[in-house]
């Protein structure tokens, strides 16, 4: 130590002998090595060229350091994740962006909402382009959530040990949902303000019940909760100012700290779900570092790094290593692409099609139909049934069967593949036949014939009847009948969990595309919108 | 004498005593939750209206002698059709029980929703679609200088009729 000190010492001593303007020829010298030394104090490390570099590169970076130093080589496979998680989070940051800067003209107040919609899309400059962007953006994000959702389902990636990400998922989803429902008031048109009067009024449909038992004058939580959300009894000015704050800090602060959260959660899981056999050596070849290059990993310097807690039977020691790559730069590529991907589509998007914005908001006269934006159609399908179960009931059914589905179906085998397997697939493709034909066999069937109050016999049955037994309650029982009877039949609990997720799945899309096609005004049924009647 | 594992750990030698410092913690923890619940609560109150804004429900419609008998009016701001027959004035919201859509009133007297076809009878009660019951009756009353009142936060019971 102290003989490579002494050339150190040694020097300085000199440099300070030389005399008089020594400190500022330092001075001199320090601006211009200024930019160098800049970037080494910003970036402690040099260049990301070797595994060892590339490793730290990801580990010292705030921002990289939820990526793990390396990644197995499944979990960038395009079929492992189809970018859908990528793809959502760069949704909800366009969202963030092009909001922030939609909030420098929209006013949240009802005599000039409408109007600073108008100048945006007709004034300011770019304005129109960053509208449309945001709402194409929104029902994108809505759509990758779902579909992401879907990709997680039959990738069985709920299991153990990543059960609780699943849970904190459905919260992402939902919240989603809701970011979207509240901003679809803001602009204040016809479309805005009977969606969310609807949507109010579902939020009050708990009446509906509590009617039916008698108990509303001591007990009456729909009425609790539609004064909550709209802070009077119909949809105004106090309404849309509770949408704003909800749309643009609630929601968003709330959804960030779960996506943190999530990804965080996906890096203590042990990285991405993948199948047992991923863990193989590839192309047969022994070497225990099949991918790895002869460098050093980060093993050498940081062992604690690579020790984490691994959930697994066995210690994971060198198995680690196998069939992985350095995150640095191969990860980031990937998801830069589908970050990229993502925002072009957007982009493309805006420029050609405009976000609708119809006539200024009328309480006086509601649209005809007035529809809801298309993921929530098929609620509004099963709320043209009865309010309180196609609003509350059967959307809570649905969002709290999920959120247990890991909790339900336990078993170990096969997660990280698709289906899991040969009969999975056939179960998928069963059970898609089943629910398509179920829904649609409902749905002619309450379109031919109509429902008990459209029977002689049984126009005057009470309302508490029709709540629990209407065409949505029907098949929502027989979906749980079916996927029983799948667990019965094939003795596994995960394939009665692909029966039931199939059968709504298939349900969700058949009523979104009834709903949105077939559906007119006074909610008659019609072939096509070229038959609606001209008024 | 040997004891097992299990014998051993639940012996008393083994039981941690409860001590008074557990206590106070536990005791400590608990009072911060207990706090913290209660502050979140008052702040939460804050969202709860106590006074609404349509908090003056009552309008006037006019002088009685302005509707003739067997008439219909209709109050776009007030949402209610006020009918004067034999019986009297009745007045019935527009706002249809389903999801509160404004219901329309054909020629018979009748409603129909157009969001999702709940139908009404005259009475307004329900004849058909997803509402759960029938259209609200409104109170009316004559105010002092002799104006037709509706205030349309207050129901009032089907076959309900202001006489003048
Ligand atoms: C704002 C919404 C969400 C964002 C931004 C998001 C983002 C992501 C990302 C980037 C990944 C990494 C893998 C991939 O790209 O697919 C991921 C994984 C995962 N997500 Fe999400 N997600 C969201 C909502 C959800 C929802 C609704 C669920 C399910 C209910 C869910 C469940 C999961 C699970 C279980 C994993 C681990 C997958 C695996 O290990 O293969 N996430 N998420
Ligand atoms: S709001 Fe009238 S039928 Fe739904």
């Amino acid at each position: 130590m102290a003989m490579t000190d002494v050339p150190e010492t040694s020097k300085q001593d000199k440099r300070r002998s030389i005399g008089e303007p020594g400190a500022l020829r330092r001075l001199g010298s320090n601006l211009l090595d200024t930019p160098s030394a800049f970037r080494k104090s910003l970036v402690r490390h040099g260049q990301p060229t070797s595994d060892r570099a590339k490793s730290q590169t990801v580990f010292t970076n705030f921002f990289l350091h939820i990526l793990s130093t390396r990644t197995h080589l499944h979990s960038i496979k395009a079929a492992t994740t189809l970018g859908l998680g990528v793809a959502t989070m760069m949704l909800f940051i366009i969202l963030c962006f092009t909001g922030v800067l939609l909030m420098v003209y929209y006013k949240p107040s009802v005599d000039l909402a409408y109007a600073s919609m108008l100048d945006i899309m007709h004034v300011v400059p770019s304005g129109r382009l960053m509208r449309n962007i945001h709402r194409w953006s929104a029902h994108g994000m809505v759509a990758c959530v779902m579909l992401h959702m879907a990709r997680a389902f039959y990738t069985a990636a709920y299991k153990k040990p990543r059960e609780f990400n699943w849970v904190i998922g459905m919260s992402l989803f939902v919240l989603t949902l809701a970011l979207s429902f509240t901003g679809y008031l803001l602009p204040w048109d016809q479309l805005a303000y009977w969606a969310v009067t609807i949507g109010a009024n579902i939020a009050q449909s708990p009446k509906e019940l509590t009617d039916a038992l008698g108990v509303t004058a001591v007990f009456d939580i729909g009425r609790f909760q539609k004064e909550l959300l709209l802070g009077a009894h119909y949809v105004g000015q106090e309404a849309l100012i509770r949408f704003y704050v909800l749309h643009v800090i609630i929601l968003p602060v709330a959804i960030s700290i779960l996506i943190a959260l999530h990804f965080w959660r996906i890096r203590k899981d042990g990285g991405l779900v993948r199948p047992s056999y991923a863990d193989e050596p590839m192309d047969g070849s022994a070497s225990q570092h099949a991918t790895a290059s002869n460098e050093p990993g980060p093993a050498v310097i940081k062992t604690y790094g690579l020790m984490g807690l691994m959930k697994g039977k066995t210690p994971a020691v060198d198995r680690e290593m196998r069939n992985t790559i350095t995150t640095w730069p191969n990860v980031l590529y990937v998801i830069g692409a589908a970050a990229m991907l993502t925002t072009l589509a957007m982009i493309v998007l805006g420029v050609l099609y405009d976000a609708p914005l119809a006539e200024m908001a009328n309480p006086a006269v509601p649209e005809n139909p007035a529809k809801a934006p298309w993921y929530f159609l098929g609620l509004q399908e099963l709320v043209s049934y009865s309010a309180f179960m196609g609003g509350v009931g059967i959307p809570a059914i649905v969002v709290l069967g999920l959120a247990l589905m890991p909790y339900l179906d336990r078993e170990k085998e096969d997660a990280g593949i698709w289906f899991s397997g040969r009969q999975g697939r056939r179960v998928s493709f069963m059970s898609a036949i089943f629910g398509a034909a179920v829904v649609i066999g409902m749905l002619a069937f309450t379109v031919r014939f109509g429902w008990l109050r459209n029977w002689e016999a049984t126009a005057r049955i009470p309302q508490i009847v029709i709540t629990f037994f209407n065409p949505g309650t029907v098949f929502v029982a027989i979906f749980a009948v079916w996927s029983v009877v799948v667990v019965k039949l094939t003795r596994s609990t995960r394939m009665g969990a692909i029966a039931l997720f199939t059968c709504f799945l298939v349900g969700f899309a058949i009523l979104t595309y009834f709903a949105t096609v077939h559906r007119g005004p006074n909610w008659d049924f019609f072939w096509s919108h070229n038959d609606w009647p001209v008024h | 004498m040997t004891q097992t594992k299990s014998q051993l750990e639940s012996s008393e030698r083994f039981k941690p005593k409860a001590s008074r410092r557990d206590f106070l913690g536990i005791a400590a923890a608990w009072s911060a939750i207990a706090a913290f619940v209660m502050a979140m609560l008052g702040a939460f109150r804050l969202p709860m209206p106590s006074v609404f804004p349509e908090s003056n429900s009552q309008s006037k419609l006019g002088k009685p002698n302005r509707f003739l008998e067997g008439s219909a009016t209709y109050f776009p701001k007030q949402n209610l059709w006020l009918s004067r027959s034999q019986e009297g004035f009745h007045a019935i919201s527009s706002v249809c029980t389903h999801l509160g859509c404004i219901v329309e009133r054909d020629g018979e007297g009748e409603f129909s929703c157009p969001c999702h076809g709940s139908k009404f009878d005259r009475a307004g009660n329900v004849a058909g679609g997803p509402a759960p019951k029938g259209l609200v009756w409104v109170d009316l009353s004559i105010s002092p200088e002799g104006w037709l009142v509706a205030d349309t936060l207050k129901e009032t019971k089907q076959g309900t009729y202001l006489k003048v």
